[in-house]
């Protein structure tokens, strides 16, 4: 590992401040189970390295009736996984931070530190965008919340810009009842990162369908929402056929790699079996 | 270049942190490169704690991190200020093993043992956590620590047999 300044900010102010007046090529700490591996094989090399892990009250899980869902970006998968109140609210959230890593991974990573990395395969991305989240973001220029959809910009990389630190997670209330599924799919059952991840979140409102969502993880370049399969099933009626159809139209939404885990083919036909058990299991728990 | 247009000599420039290991107190000097999991075995010298993958993955390195389990190889030794650690030195109580310690031994969950100070470790965890886990629970639990020997069976009724 190459030898780096390390900075322990005590408040946000001053971890912005470092973090946008340094030249240096600067990059954030948190759980650090991402970052201290990419340091280890010589991916990253930063300069310095600003530890978020002092700063104050940026590890909670509120939820309010009318507002929803937030969360702190510091706070540790674990917690997530754990909460009473996510497990009632938002069970999907639970399974997906669930699906991360190891206990001990888990203790550490954090919600922040998942989305930031912006792995294709994040599994915490697909169940927030399908449960259209919002990220609060903190610079030297103020502050803007970002659709969590719109925050990834590529492999690696989102759109946050130099200095700007990601705050929050806001998750909006589900109007109706609703049921959620995240399917996360991969060769080992723990310690490993999907092939594919897939989200299905369905509500209904007396007795009707009114919305689907799902939303995809590690088949393209970021996680994506597949608006087009979604629409199938809002439009037309339910029948298997269109739960078939929608499948097929997620696949087409895919860009995926062929890698050391899975063959571009293949996550795309994962993707369509997955989504199609996403769907059924909703439709029919909701 | 490493270190260019920075002032000459602070890469290098060692911290003082303090660490409490089993009850003990140290004051050590660390560059800010350097892993807990380093400190632990070179600097204190409590070779119990092993390395295994060096990324996470296989929870060789696994000790207790204020009562939580965590892969000394991804915590920085700086980070780990003022934190309070447990490693498999210090789960006996007065020279009496710890009753997980005590069942691996028993149902002869241990071959090679190089996972076994991380499968204690985690095991403890997840009894102070829930006394009472299920078979699944247990196998959920220790899916970051990585046997290659015994196939699990062993050690999940070691574990099954101290639940409370």
């Amino acid at each position: 590992m190459r030898a780096f300044e390390h900075f322990q900010p005590s408040n946000l102010k001053e971890a912005i401040k470092i973090l946008s007046t340094k030249d240096k090529e600067a990059r954030v700490i948190a759980g650090g189970t991402d970052l201290l591996n990419a340091m280890r094989d010589g991916e990253e090399s930063p300069e310095c390295i600003v530890d978020l892990k002092g700063l104050k009250g940026l590890d909670y899980i509120k939820y309010k009736e009318k507002e929803g869902l937030r969360i702190g970006s510091l706070t540790k998968l674990g917690s997530i996984e754990k909460s009473s109140i996510v497990k009632k609210k938002y069970p999907v959230l639970c399974q997906a931070a669930h699906s991360i890593g190891s206990v001990q991974i888990r203790n550490m990573a954090t919600i922040g530190g998942n989305l930031c990395n912006a792995a294709p395969s994040a599994d915490m991305a697909p169940a927030l965008i399908a449960l259209e989240a919002e990220c609060k973001v903190q610079g030297a220029k103020g502050k803007r919340t970002i659709s969590l959809e719109d925050f990834f910009a590529g492999p690696g990389e989102t759109v946050l810009k130099k200095g700007e630190i990601l705050t929050e997670i806001i998750v909006p209330k589900l109007a109706g009842k609703c049921f959620g599924v995240y399917i996360k799919h991969g060769l080992r059952k723990a310690m490993d990162i999907a092939i594919a991840g897939v989200c299905v979140i369905i509500t209904k409102e007396r007795g009707k369908l009114k919305g689907v969502r799902i939303a995809l993880g590690a088949v393209a370049p970021t996680p994506i929402r597949a608006k087009n399969a979604e629409k199938i099933l809002l439009d037309g009626s339910v029948s298997e056929d269109a739960i078939t159809e929608a499948a097929e139209e997620a696949a087409k939404a895919c860009f995926p790699i062929s890698d050391v885990r899975s063959s571009e083919w293949y996550r795309r036909e994962i993707v369509k079996v997955l989504v199609r058990r996403g769907l059924r299991e909703c439709l029919e728990k909701v | 270049m490493p270190g260019e247009g920075l002032k000459k000599g602070y890469f290098h420039m060692k911290k003082i942190i303090e660490l409490k290991i089993n009850g003990d107190f140290y004051e050590i000097a660390v560059k800010p490169s350097k892993r807990l999991l380093s400190v632990i075995r070179d600097d204190i010298g409590l070779t119990g704690t092993k390395e295994g993958c060096g990324k996470g993955d296989c929870g060789a390195c696994t000790v207790l991190m204020n009562g939580k389990v965590v892969n000394s190889c991804l915590v920085l030794a700086i980070e780990a200020q003022g934190k309070e650690i447990i490693t498999i030195e210090g789960v006996a109580e007065n020279g009496d093993l710890h009753p997980v310690q005590q069942a691996l031994i028993d149902y002869g969950a241990v071959q090679c043992g190089f996972c076994t100070p991380g499968i204690v470790l985690t095991a403890k965890a997840l009894l102070d956590e829930n006394p009472n886990p299920s078979e699944e629970e247990i196998r959920d639990y220790l899916s970051g620590n990585i046997c290659r020997c015994t196939g699990y069976v062993k050690i999940v009724q070691a574990i099954k047999s101290v639940r409370g």
